[in-house]
């Protein structure tokens, strides 16, 4: 440790404050920081701190994506070949699904850590560890053909347009990783929609039937999924979105930690069984009628809810403003998806309006404050 | 009278070095300091020379604002140095401790004063700069009126002092102070003690008990305050250290300045942490010369405790206010891979990201490390979670750092003080320094507001 520590230290020497590559520091320091934590000492305020920091929050977040994200990968294989016919070992389709994600990972890395790093630069600030989150997400939740360019200008627009034209970290309104699947959606619906898109190479299969089941329900078609099959992801979508089992395992990881918010988890829950069940006691078309529990665990829902509702800068703030934010977010979720054929998948749209939404609930939940301290300033100016 | 007042928001760090309940006696230190900087919202006026020989009880400096506020010598001696910074401020003015006389004030019939004879004594004697007043946690305002006196004998920080302990052997002096509080302001003395172990606090006659229930910062008077009456725009309101309240009460039956001082000194670098009687402003290196301090490695010295107190010498002085040194070593090393979740649970955590709550019986032992560098806010909810007032704190700090001065008062900066976010600070994801934005928001709002 000490022969690495010293190794870097003499790599850092022209980093540093008044050195030839001052400016660069922040490029350095990032690779440092992630071997070690520095060894900063406080200077004002309380003198010790907690062992947390981002980096470590942003790993335990990676850590609950893992399971979702190897299950997402093994899925991918076994859509692929079990559309092929013939058998196949589970090692099959998991070193097909890597091969097809481990690039998309890579690509959404390189261009938005090269980003990150180069407003880290231009602003003189330390990089920010939120993109080892946003930079995992992106790839989950597009489809696995996806061709690796798209991923790279989605992963573009969204670290520059939705979070560094804002401020960089902490001050983006939308959630980054939704914003980069938004704008591949409406840039390139050819490669994000449809009944092709879901299987991997199936452009090149004779006859595929891969329609994600909120797409087969929006078309009025006949779903052929059971039930369990639904909650454990062996169906067409998403790469990592299908198994709603893996995700509460993550979901799991993150409540226990402290790390996600089981408010607005619970509040999006309990906000799509609510608008479900009320669109099942319509039954006006095969998506009303669909059963509000089926409705939890088909398409991005779940995945949704528990990585990108409980995104903390672009959800609400407040407790209180969480449950309605939450709550908002299962409601919008099934309501996009039952009246908007063109749509199927609602969390998407449903998430990034309540994130246009979740500083009007704060401000309101704040307010509350403000006049509950303002009225006791006025009964006590009466009663003096 | 009692109330109860509980919450579950908060948190104990539970450290190693609390100091034992023994009272240990040391050689009084030889010199003794005044710092200015110790009184928030005081610029002060010299009223005494290098060089000059002074009684104990002579004051030594005023407030330029409010030249009846009187700081005064806590021995009589010679006025040794007066150490000054940048642009000629005034950091520290030294005593040297020799014999002498010692101002005695006449106190006329204790019981028949009025509020303004007490007033003039507290004034006249020096003792009016035990009084903080809310908002701000400035040097209370003499010619204010005040709605209420809060003394908090609950205390909740890290390796914080026993105060039953502390002045239980003074019981009556201590209630006399209580009475001249009372007659201060008659009716209104608050007295906030643990709910668990109220000790001989229990018995004191004229105040209203507070029975607090809840961790760290409940200790802190802005918690108790806000629970029993809140601070209102344009009121103001008394705060008073419970050593303080004895000093007062000596004070009266004396006629003579008191600045009796029993610090407990803890902290991991402390061998046998025990608690020594001392004055205000005492000599650091003459206290802790009997407490095995580890000096094979770097120590930080802390005039308070770890979350709030102020950073000092290992040759410095004690501060005004505090009943405290803490002692831990410097944290100026690195950790490998140590940002992993699980890695390093010796280290205490709030955040379930570390096995650390597993051993909170133990006590932690803990460095000035600061255990990541600081970030952007992303992290919500976890300030909430340690901040028991009816407040939004984040608010209320994105408030103070744009200056917004509307806001910050609707968000309630009359409510806190700096130290009310010592476990923001510590609790921070992102390490910012909540207790640094509060302060410049104080000032800010003292400079616009008044």
């Amino acid at each position: 440790m000490n022969f690495l520590r010293k190794k870097l230290d003499e790599i850092k020497r022209p980093f540093q404050k008044g050195e030839k590559f001052e400016k660069f520091a922040p490029a350095v320091n990032a690779f440092d920081t992630f071997l070690f934590v520095p060894n900063h000492t406080t200077k004002t305020g309380s003198h010790i701190r907690d062992a947390v920091d981002l980096k470590r929050t942003m790993v335990t977040v990676i850590i609950a994506l893992l399971p979702a994200l190897v299950y997402g990968i093994y899925n991918t294989g076994y859509q692929h070949f079990s559309q092929l016919g013939g058998d196949f070992s589970f090692l099959d389709a998991f070193i097909h699904g890597a091969w097809k994600i481990i690039p998309m990972i890579v690509v959404s890395y390189v261009v938005g850590l090269s980003i990150e790093f180069a407003f880290a630069v231009y602003r003189g600030h330390e990089v920010n560890e939120g993109y080892l989150v946003t930079g995992l997400l992106i790839p989950m939740i597009m489809p696995v053909d996806i061709p690796l360019w798209m991923v790279a200008v989605s992963v573009a627009f969204a670290v520059l347009i939705a979070k560094e034209a804002f401020g960089g970290t902490g001050m983006n309104i939308l959630n980054p990783a939704l914003t980069a699947r938004a704008f591949a959606f409406f840039a390139y619906p050819t490669y994000m929609s449809g009944n092709k898109v879901w299987v991997s190479e199936a452009s090149s299969m004779d006859g595929v039937s891969g329609e994600t089941i909120l797409g087969t329900l929006a078309a009025d078609g006949k779903v052929n999924y059971s039930i369990f099959e639904m909650f454990q992801g062996s169906i067409p979508g998403s790469i990592a979105e299908t198994s709603t089992l893996w995700i509460i395992v993550g979901a799991t990881i993150l409540i226990a930690t402290g790390i996600g918010s089981w408010r607005i988890m619970l509040g999006s829950v309990l906000g799509a069984a609510f608008m479900g069940f009320l669109f099942n006691l319509w039954g006006a078309n095969s998506l009303m009628s669909f059963s509000w529990m089926n409705h939890l665990v088909v398409g991005g829902f779940a995945f949704g809810v528990v990585f990108m509702a409980t995104d903390p800068v672009s959800a609400a703030q407040t407790a209180k403003g969480k449950w309605i934010y939450g709550i908002l977010v299962g409601i919008f979720c099934i309501m996009i998806r039952v009246f908007n054929p063109a749509y199927p998948e609602g969390v998407m749209l449903a998430i990034l309006l309540m994130n246009v939404f979740a500083p009007t609930i704060d401000h309101y939940v704040i307010q509350g404050n403000i006049n509950k301290r303002k009225k006791r300033w006025a009964s006590a100016l009466k009663t003096a | 009278m009692s109330t109860g007042i509980r919450t579950r928001r908060g948190a104990k760090i539970n450290l190693k070095g609390g100091a034992e309940k023994i009272l240990h006696n040391t050689i009084p230190s030889e010199t003794y300091a005044l710092k200015p900087d110790n009184f928030f919202g005081i610029v002060p006026r010299l009223m005494a020379k290098e060089g000059e020989k002074i009684a104990g009880g002579a004051p030594v400096f005023h407030a330029k604002h409010n030249p009846e506020i009187l700081f005064v010598s806590p021995v009589s001696g010679t006025i040794k140095e007066i150490r000054r910074g940048a642009k000629r401020k005034i950091l520290e003015i030294i005593v040297d401790a020799q014999n002498g006389d010692t101002i005695t004030h006449e106190i006329k019939q204790i019981d028949t004063l009025k509020p303004e004879e007490v007033l003039e004594i507290l004034l006249k004697s020096g003792a009016w700069a035990f009084f903080k007043q809310r908002p701000y946690g400035v040097v209370a305002d003499p010619k204010a009126d005040f709605k209420s006196i809060y003394i908090s004998a609950y205390s909740t920080g890290p390796l914080d002092v026993d105060f039953d302990f502390l002045l239980k052997n003074n019981k009556q002096d201590f209630q006399k102070g209580i009475s001249i509080l009372n007659q201060l302001l008659p009716g209104k003395v608050n007295l906030g003690v643990d709910a668990n172990f109220k000790g001989f606090f229990e018995n004191v006659e004229g105040v209203n008990l507070l029975s607090i229930s809840g961790a760290h910062p409940a200790g802190n008077v802005s918690f108790q305050i806000q629970k029993n009456d809140p601070i209102n725009v344009g009121e103001k309101v008394l705060e008073i250290r419970p050593e303080d309240v004895l000093n007062i009460g000596l004070l009266f039956s004396t006629g003579q300045y008191h600045a009796h001082r029993t610090i407990a000194v803890a902290g991991g670098s402390v061998g046998n942490p025990r608690y020594i009687t001392a004055k205000i402003g005492a000599e650091i290196n003459s206290l802790t010369k009997d407490f095995d301090i580890d000096d094979s490695i770097q120590n930080r010295f802390i005039n308070g405790n770890v979350l709030s107190g102020a950073t000092v010498a290992s040759n410095g002085y004690l501060n005004f206010y505090n009943n405290l040194l803490t002692v831990i070593p410097e944290g100026n090393d690195y950790r490998l891979f140590g940002w992993l979740p699980f890695v390093d649970n010796k280290i205490p955590s709030l955040s379930k990201t570390s096995f650390s709550w597993l051993f909170k019986n133990k006590g932690y032992e803990v460095n000035t490390n600061l255990n990541g560098e600081e970030r952007a806010l992303v992290v919500t909810g976890e300030m909430e979670k340690v901040f028991p007032m009816d407040i939004y704190p984040m608010q209320l700090l994105k408030a103070c750092m744009a200056g917004d001065i509307e806001k910050m008062e609707a968000l309630g900066i009359y409510e806190v003080v700096p130290e009310d976010f010592g476990l923001i600070d510590y609790a921070s994801t992102s390490k910012i320094e909540a207790q640094e934005i509060i302060r410049e928001g104080i000032e800010l709002m003292i400079k616009e507001v008044g």
